[in-house]
């Protein structure tokens, strides 16, 4: 028990965290066309969080965010340059922009040293769900001892800061964001200002980015933002019980993928180990593809 | 003093190609690739392809390691160039069917069918490394390269079977020039009037796929789709003109994949993938800033000239 509490707890909840932090914001992610932004985030904050490190030699939270933000920001003027300026394609912009932050986050990460203490490129493309370790943990009781509990590793914190920002922005504007998910003119026309909500998706999704980055890596990032919504997606109409839906796929890839990667390989008698993110990630992928293949809202609308 | 003294002397010679033949060959491979990614990048990016394009590089993750593992089985060194990139080009494919079949045949739109293909694919990639990883077999740290690239260790073979690749689709790009822009611009016009539009498109993904493939070995998965898309961008700040954007776009994609080649050569501990996007990168804010076409400087002149005739 003790072990598990030390061990897989922790890097359960990191990776179940991140994964409903992700799921919740990107609901309104797909809704608006947007999924890889979710994709661009985790890429582009890299620098802004390796920058902030180095320079304040502190992987504190708000150190994290603020660098991030920054570099959000900075990307974000990028895109709207080429987009406005020189008429370049959306989509290859955001791909131009996302690249080239993310070679700088790598080149800084090798040449700062960064790569050699603290996370390396590996973690922040794999992900390193089993880096999460409370090893002040003796057993359940620990849960309850407010001096153990402090010694729980910083991400988890992080996340559960994200997931609490995230939920309260999203059940507080809940009808506001529904209608300019679904129909932006409409929302227009009452006085709704699309561009204010929209910013404020992408800060979200900027959020939600931030805090799952270094704790479980640009791959599950990704795929949490997109997987359980969309499985969601292919099962309702109503965005309440889409958010729900992808709510529970969430938690079930994030508990289930964690079990897979940490105890099927020895239950069947294999001497390996695979990646949690990756697993955690996978089996998102392929509840969604269950979904695509018998959800009864799977087809796309017919044209009238 | 001494130090960077001689490192900026050995980035010139370098650079002027006397830095021994492998990294002479490896350099000129990057450019060849370098070419062959702007140029078909330009149709990439009018057709609106360069998110494809990242998915369809990400998913090359998975075929890296099952060509790996199959060349392991068979008892080869599990680095061999022909498995690998066998592996890589068949789970590209698949990875673009996937994405055709999931935004024609559900209703999630075609970015959410790019990033949940994207995310997936490169799930099992990663699943499968932390699986070979485990294995007793050696030869794993040779896989890493293929994520963020590398010009360390190419052998000279390799780097000319990649320049051939890229030759090819450069060739491709070059035969079908007046199809392709036709379909770039107006693509129901070029339906209208006879053309095989569905195989014109298939035919840039093809190239897009395998530029893809080609370049996973010098500039990496994760990265490749910058030397895609970064350069047709820079080259929209010099013309207009659809031929001349393709040869200037193609020759910045050469002068990135070059450069950076050159500086990863010299400097260690740099990715070779990421310094190449860097420099691409750097071209473009450059042109940003002094492309006659749309650069900053040129329109702000022209402006100052629009007010004097006014």
């Amino acid at each position: 028990m003790t072990e598990f509490m030390q061990i897989d707890l922790p890097a359960m909840l990191t990776g179940t965290l991140a994964a409903l932090v992700c799921a919740q914001i990107g609901n309104f992610l797909i809704l608006t066309r947007q999924s890889m932004l979710g994709d661009a985030m985790g890429h582009v904050v890299l620098p802004g969080i390796v920058i902030a490190y180095v320079l304040t030699g502190l992987a504190a939270t708000w150190v994290m965010l603020g660098g991030a933000f920054a570099a959000a920001m900075v990307s974000a003027l990028l895109i709207e340059f080429l987009r406005r300026v020189a008429r370049v394609e959306p989509s290859a912009a955001l791909g131009a922009v996302f690249t080239a932050m993310f070679a700088l986050g790598v080149v800084l990460l090798e040449q700062t040293g960064v790569a050699r203490t603290s996370f390396d490129v590996h973690h922040i493309l794999f992900g390193n769900v089993e880096g999460a370790i409370w090893p002040a943990a003796t057993g359940l009781a620990s849960l309850f001892d407010p001096v153990a509990l402090k010694e729980l590793p910083a991400q988890i914190g992080r996340l559960l800061f994200g997931l609490v920002v995230v939920s309260a922005v999203i059940a507080l504007f809940f009808k506001e964001l529904r209608v300019i998910s679904f129909d932006p003119v409409f929302a227009a026309t009452i006085g709704l200002s699309p561009r204010l909500f929209g910013t404020l998706i992408v800060s979200l999704a900027a959020l939600a980015a931030v805090v799952s980055l270094e704790a479980v890596g640009v791959i599950l990032l990704v795929a949490m933002m997109v997987c359980p919504p969309a499985t969601a997606r292919m099962l309702t109409d109503d965005l309440a019980t889409q958010m729900r839906i992808s709510i529970a796929a969430a938690l079930t890839s994030g508990i289930f993928g964690y079990l897979i990667a940490a105890f099927l390989p020895s239950l069947l008698g294999f001497d390996l180990s695979l990646g949690a993110a990756g697993t955690i990630a996978l089996l998102g992928g392929l509840i969604q593809l269950a979904a695509m293949i018998a959800g009864p809202k799977r087809r796309p609308a017919r044209a009238v | 003093m001494p130090e960077a003294l001689s490192a900026s002397q050995d980035f010139i010679s370098v650079l002027l190609l006397q830095a021994g033949y492998n990294t002479v060959v490896v350099m000129l491979g990057a450019a060849a690739l370098g070419i062959a990614a702007g140029t078909v990048g330009v149709f990439a990016m009018l057709r609106r392809r360069a998110l494809v394009a990242d998915a369809v590089a990400h998913a090359t993750l998975p075929g890296v390691a099952i060509g790996f593992l199959v060349a392991v089985s068979f008892g080869l060194p599990g680095r061999s160039l022909p498995f690998l990139l066998t592996g890589a080009a068949a789970t590209a494919v698949l990875a673009a069917i996937s994405i055709q079949l999931v935004s024609t045949r559900t209703r999630l739109t075609e970015d959410a069918a790019i990033a949940s293909v994207l995310a997936t694919f490169f799930a099992v990639g990663i699943v499968l490394l932390t699986v070979i990883q485990t294995l007793k077999t050696g030869g794993q740290a040779g896989l890493d390269i293929y994520l963020l690239g590398a010009t360390a260790g190419m052998l000279r073979h390799e780097a000319i079977t990649l320049s051939v690749f890229s030759l090819i689709a450069i060739g491709f790009v070059t035969l079908l020039f007046k199809e392709l822009t036709l379909i770039a611009f107006d693509f129901e016009f070029a339906r209208a009037h006879g053309f095989p539009v569905r195989a014109l498109d298939l035919t840039v993904l093809a190239l897009v796929l395998a530029v893809v493939v080609t370049g996973i070995r010098v500039v990496g998965l994760v990265l490749i789709v910058a030397l895609i898309v970064i350069p047709p961008a820079a080259a929209r700040f010099w013309s207009n003109h659809a031929g001349r954007m393709t040869v200037i776009s193609g020759a910045f994609g050469a002068m990135s994949a070059y450069f950076g080649a050159a500086i990863s050569a010299v400097y260690p501990d740099t990715p070779t993938g990421a310094v190449i996007v860097l420099v691409a990168f750097s071209v473009l804010l450059l042109s940003a800033v002094l492309g006659p076409a749309m650069g900053l400087i040129p329109r702000m002149l022209g402006a100052r000239k629009l007010r004097g005739i006014a």
